[in-house]
């Protein structure tokens, strides 16, 4: 009895072994300074963290169909400037600058879409090119110039980023709120069934009639939406926007899906699990800040948390701590 | 049998019929549409051209080994960036400034050796945790990144030394130290992955690792000094260009392992592993620099580099897979 008492719990740490260190270092930190536990300190966590959040969701999909999408970053960049200059574009204005600008992002995940779905390239370097190739894109269309919104009060673009709804923070609120849909919709759905299909086996899931191609396709879409909610929050929340304001995100946000337990190896990751991830990532931020540390100090220690949360999941999965190789 | 012959051909030339096209496209086009005064094919500035591919390219030329042997290493900007930091800041402690300019080669060394340790921290990671490379130095990126902040906070590193100076821009036949440096790796480490045992394991274990085990090779060694290699080189390409510029910047660096596998991948290293050459890479870290310049000489606004670069890495990985057919065969498993 006990002993069945004792694998069930080891069955759970297996399982949810993320979210167990997750509750463990949001109690100590507490113990440690409750103002950690502050509900406006821990609004403030998540509003932060809502634009990298946002973009892990989409990625999320792309990782469990067994690809890579290193492009994220750049398209960020993309997505914000390109509303920015739309919305001071006296044709277009806030109210057709944001569909637009969605159009256009979707527009980019199709292509990587098309061209790892259909075309069936390596993701790794598809989207290497399309992070250089957007890149470009986002200098091309701003000249080079940081965008900006000139007259700020004179707008309610700036709701995304800066609004708040009883009194929740508009960014929580489209994070939480997306990453309901897209939970449901990765956990519940025939389509959500046949990412984990195809990431899990895709030449299995061919033979079973799985159309491999669209699904990773419209795995694509997804990130890009995304990206494209991202991009909205942060052009809103700074109503001005650098051509670099999302470099060296794209491998953050891969960080948070694989310390949610994502495999890279596809098939296996939940949008909870990423959104426990980035709540870490967030959470470890705010209380090294708390302990006084400087913000760089979370890389080291994010780069520790990343690698024994991965190195522990494979260590239960082959029963040995030790890799075997020779 | 004929086909194949010329299929090899067509790939290992590849790009370096893609760079003559280069030379011959912005050299006529620079002339014909008047654009620019100047020749494109100028020796001097093709001397330049070399020197400025440095610091990418002997990191380049690390990332084709570590891939070869089916790994990869994203880290190696951060790498970068700490050897710079140690390098400059050993130069002005105490007893190094006591020793005058004889603290140079010691500060070289510093680095040298900060890199090898990082490249074989996360070398011994990789073999002993088990956990995939990608990961691994997925990880390390952020956390040496850290580290670089930490050392010096958000402030630039500086040490300014004339002596240092003048050897970074001294030139043999108009070829500046990094350059010389930079064709010195390409030529020992082609060396090394041609001529000695150790390349060919390397090969070996990127190409199946399952196979490589069962013929005896010890997989774990040889890829930590692989990892050990390639915090080496990142660490060297720090010294030749810092030992120059005297100044670093905690956010220096950052991209370059993607700048790196760009040109990997277009000198046709595959990402899979065991396929892939150092003369390769040589071509495509040339090719990418000659694009830069190619589209300056022409006019070309520098933004749309990024932009062309980006298509061309595609068209590439297009070409390899319609000359490979490798996506047939796979159905058939």
């Amino acid at each position: 009895m006990a002993d069945t008492a004792m694998k069930s719990i080891g069955g759970v740490l297996a399982r949810q072994g993320i979210l167990v260190a997750f509750i463990l270092f949001m109690v100590g930190f507490t113990l440690w300074n409750p103002r950690f536990i502050d509900p406006d300190n821990v609004f403030g966590v998540i509003r932060s963290s809502a634009i990298l959040g946002v973009m892990a969701l989409g990625v999320t999909f792309v990782v469990i169909g067994g690809n890579l999408d290193l492009s994220v970053g750049s398209m960020l960049s993309f997505s914000a400037i390109v509303v920015l200059d739309l919305h001071e574009n006296p044709a277009f204005g806030p109210a057709l600058a944001i569909p637009a600008m969605f159009a256009l992002t979707l527009c980019l995940g199709a292509i990587n879409g098309f061209l790892i779905g259909y075309l069936r390239l390596n993701s790794l370097i598809v989207t290497l090119g399309m992070l250089s190739a957007i890149h470009g894109l986002t200098l091309t269309w701003s000249g080079g110039q940081n965008m900006d919104i000139a007259n700020q009060n004179e707008t309610w673009f700036g709701v995304f980023g800066r609004g708040s709804a009883l009194g929740v923070p508009i960014p929580v609120l489209i994070f939480i709120g997306l990453a309901a849909i897209l939970g449901i919709l990765l956990g519940k759905t025939p389509f959500g069934r046949k990412v984990y299909a195809v990431g899990g086996n895709g030449t299995a899931a061919t033979f079973s009639g799985i159309p491999r191609a669209r699904v990773v396709f419209i795995t694509y879409l997804v990130s890009a939406f995304c990206v494209a909610t991202a991009g909205l929050i942060q052009a809103s929340r700074t109503m001005g926007a650098q051509n670099t304001v999302g470099q060296g995100l794209e491998l953050e946000v891969l960080a948070a899906v694989i310390l949610g337990g994502a495999s890279l190896l596809g098939g296996s990751g939940t949008i909870f699990k990423t959104v426990i991830g980035v709540l870490i990532l967030g959470f470890i931020q705010n209380g090294l800040l708390l302990a006084g540390l400087e913000f760089y100090v979370q890389f080291v220690v994010t780069w520790i948390i990343i690698i024994l949360a991965v190195w522990l999941d494979i260590a239960t999965k082959r029963g040995k701590l030790w890799s075997p190789i020779a | 049998m004929q086909n194949d012959t010329l299929k090899k051909l067509i790939k290992n030339g590849a790009i370096w019929g893609f760079i003559l096209f280069q030379l011959v496209f912005f050299e006529v086009a620079g002339r014909w549409w008047s654009l620019s005064d100047s020749a494109f094919m100028d020796l001097d500035s093709m001397l330049l051209l070399l020197k400025q591919s440095a610091p990418i390219g002997i990191i380049a030329i690390g990332m084709t080994v570590v891939m070869i042997n089916g790994n990869i290493d994203l880290s190696v900007g951060a790498t970068y960036a700490l050897a710079g930091i140690v390098m400059l800041d050993s130069m002005n402690w105490p007893f190094m400034e006591a020793m005058g300019d004889a603290s140079i080669p010691l500060a070289w060394l510093f680095a040298l050796f900060t890199g090898s340790l990082l490249g074989l921290i996360n070398g011994v990671i990789v073999w002993k945790t088990g956990v995939d490379a990608f990961i691994v130095t997925l990880g390390a990126m952020l956390g040496y990144r850290g580290l670089v902040f930490m050392y010096n906070g958000e402030n630039p590193t500086y040490h300014l030394n004339w002596t240092m100076v003048d050897f970074a821009e001294a030139d043999i036949l108009g070829l500046e130290t990094p350059a010389i440096v930079f064709l010195a790796v390409v030529l020992v480490v082609w060396l090394v992955m041609t001529r000695t045992v150790h390349g060919r394991n390397a090969y070996a274990i990127g190409d199946n690792r399952e196979a490589a085990v069962n013929a005896g090779i010890r997989v774990g060694p040889h890829m930590v000094w692989n990892f050990a290699l390639i915090g080496f080189l990142a660490a060297l390409s720090a010294v030749a260009f810092y030992s120059g510029s005297g100044s670093v910047n905690p956010n220096d660096g950052m991209l370059f392992e993607l700048w790196a596998i760009t040109a990997v991948v277009l000198g046709g290293t595959k990402l899979t592993g065991g396929r892939g050459s150092i003369i390769g890479t040589l071509g495509g870290v040339i090719a990418i620099q000659l694009l830069r310049r190619g589209l300056n000489h022409i006019g070309a606004q520098t933004e749309t580099v990024n932009l062309v670069i980006g298509i061309i890495l595609i068209a590439v990985l297009f070409l390899d897979r319609q000359l490979n057919r490798k996506g047939a065969e796979e159905l058939k498993v």
